[in-house]
């Protein structure tokens, strides 16, 4: 049995490099279970890079990943999703040449206890409309990201890293995807949420971490946002 | 018999059945190089000495092992697709993320290997391998005579071309594939092994080329050049038809095969330059090929 109290997910002093250039410069940081933490900072700050190193897809790393008590940091990307971590990443990734129920249906259950396609279609009602729509990215990209949340769902992996799942989007749709947010921590995903819109993340957020330069800078609770927000501020550059 | 535009039907529908043969293998060699191609990023210019292997393969299972036509079918195929898998993990596997250039020069090299090796054992003449007993013979059609054999490859080579294409384009394992195509390394991050399916694939296009070989053996001699011959042509197929689609591959084919045969009744100075000739045309007016997605 795990302790109730150590993390689902924990980072640990991870580096990571594009060919030379080295951009994480060791991060730390912990999520529990149920939890939604929030990755902020500004452009180039390392948000994507930190979920990537996490899933396994950037070309080195070092430190250490650990999920369920289990080391992931020597792991390849398939194994780390099998160990039940899903990426939606910030393009998105919907297919062109797959149909959008192809898009929908294309990961692989990795564990027991997906949500079921009925269960999906609540949440994304939209995306019922659109099933038969011939090419995923023919979609808009309200629906595109809708897809990219919807077919991890699928999946049965309870911890979420969703990369920027506003960027772009409607007021209308950054709504949705809120309550969206709000609903799967309901029924128990553990979520880390890469933001820069701060307003948005504030109404899904238990806790923040402020990524700069490839560190994380600053960290407080969902209570001390307000305590915060000057400092924030300028970390952000809003 | 009766006269179109002056030609005897016996000598066209003789053409058409000859181009319709040619077009089985250029639909299935072109086949195996666009699912290659598509998921490796490798221009596999090994294939026509695949396609080689295999009808040799069919050739030294009859001659060493007793086992026949139907069976070489099935396990020359499976052989050549193995030795493409070794091909794959040992030596195209470190290829992916250079230019296209080192594929095309390293399978260029195999095939200056493996066409060397074949001399060297059995020079450069052609073997016989005999049709098998039961598509011996042929029908008489009216208008022309059938060869069984021939009629049994347009079969064979169209079932298997639309059953590749219906795997590709319309199930799950399709799906994985078309999507690992384009963006291998969120596949990748969705569970599936995807270094392990570029490696079947490799090996399932190498064993469709060596099933075309098998298919040859009867019709033209076992030789170790027969592959060269028809690299070029193929791959000026694969040109016209755009690299990376399936149907295109397979269409174009068909109809390249189709238009040498009637080039040669109407006009027959050019047959062995109009599929060049189309090619120069396609890539003036559609650089991507008839079928290509990209530009
Ligand atoms: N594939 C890559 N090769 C080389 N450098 C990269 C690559 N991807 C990102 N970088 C660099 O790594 C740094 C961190 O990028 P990253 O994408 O992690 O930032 P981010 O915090 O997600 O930013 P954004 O908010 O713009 O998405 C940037 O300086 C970026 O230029
Ligand atoms: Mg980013």
């Amino acid at each position: 049995m795990l302790d109730v109290r150590s993390p689902l997910l924990s980072v640990k002093n991870l580096q990571s490099w594009y060919g030379e250039s080295h951009i994480l410069h060791g991060v730390s940081f912990d999520v529990h279970q149920g939890e939604v933490v929030t990755l902020l900072g500004r452009n180039g700050a390392g948000k994507t890079t930190t979920l990537k190193s996490i899933m396994g897809i950037v070309g080195q790393r070092s430190g250490a990943v650990t999920f369920e008590g289990r080391e992931l940091i020597g792991l390849a990307s398939n194994q780390v999703a099998r160990a039940g971590i899903a990426l939606c990443p910030e393009e998105r990734g919907i297919f062109a040449s797959l149909t959008v129920e192809e898009n929908l249906m294309l990961p692989p259950e990795v564990k027991k206890g997906g949500l079921s396609l009925d269960t999906i279609f609540e949440l994304f009602p939209n995306l019922k409309e659109r099933l038969g729509s011939s090419q995923g990215t023919k979609l808009s990209g309200g629906e595109q990201q809708m897809l990219a949340i919807a077919r991890i769902l699928r999946t049965g992996a309870r911890m979420l890293l969703l990369d920027e799942p506003t960027e772009g989007l409607a007021p209308v749709i950054i709504q949705q995807i809120g309550k969206t947010i709000r609903t799967l921590k309901q029924q128990g995903f553990t979520i880390l949420l890469v933001e820069q819109n701060f307003r948005f993340a504030s109404t899904v957020a238990d806790r923040y971490y402020v990524m700069e330069n490839g560190r994380v800078a600053e960290s407080f609770a969902r209570a001390d946002l307000d305590a915060n927000l000057e400092k924030l501020h300028e970390y952000l550059g809003v | 018999m009766f006269e179109i535009f002056g030609i005897p039907s016996t000598a066209l529908f003789g053409q058409l059945l000859i181009g319709l043969i040619n077009g089985s293998f250029y639909a299935l060699l072109s086949l195996g190089l666009a699912v290659i191609f598509g998921m490796l990023n490798v221009i596999n210019f090994a294939h026509c000495a695949q396609y080689m292997m295999g009808a040799f393969a069919a050739f030294l299972l009859l001659n060493l092992t007793g086992l026949g036509y139907w069976g070489a079918l099935i396990v020359a195929p499976i052989l050549v697709g193995i030795f493409g898998i070794i091909v794959e993990r040992c030596l195209l596997q470190w290829l992916y993320k250079l230019d296209h250039l080192y594929g095309l020069l390293l399978t260029f090299g195999l095939v200056l290997i493996i066409e060397g090796v074949a001399r060297n054992f059995y020079g450069s003449a052609g073997l016989p391998y005999t049709m098998p007993e039961s598509l011996q013979g042929g029908q008489n059609l009216g208008f022309m005579f059938l060869p069984n054999y021939r009629a049994w490859v347009i079969v064979a080579s169209l079932t298997v071309c639309l059953a590749t294409w219906f795997v590709i384009e319309r199930t799950r394992l399709g799906a994985y594939l078309r999507a690992a195509t384009e963006n291998p390394t969120l596949v990748r991050a969705f569970g599936i092994n995807v270094p392990l399916m570029i490696t079947l694939t490799y090996g399932f296009g190498v064993a469709l080329a060596a099933f075309a070989g098998v298919m040859a053996a009867p019709i033209y001699n076992v030789s170790p050049q027969m592959g060269s011959s028809l690299i070029i042509v193929v791959f000026a197929v694969v040109v016209i038809g755009g690299m990376g689609s399936i149907m295109g591959a397979i269409v174009t084919g068909f109809g390249l095969g189709i238009v040498e045969g009637l080039t040669k009744v109407f006009f027959p100075e050019a047959s062995n330059t109009v599929i060049f000739v189309i090619m120069a045309i396609v890539l003036l007016v559609r650089p991507a090929g008839l079928f290509g997605r990209r530009a």
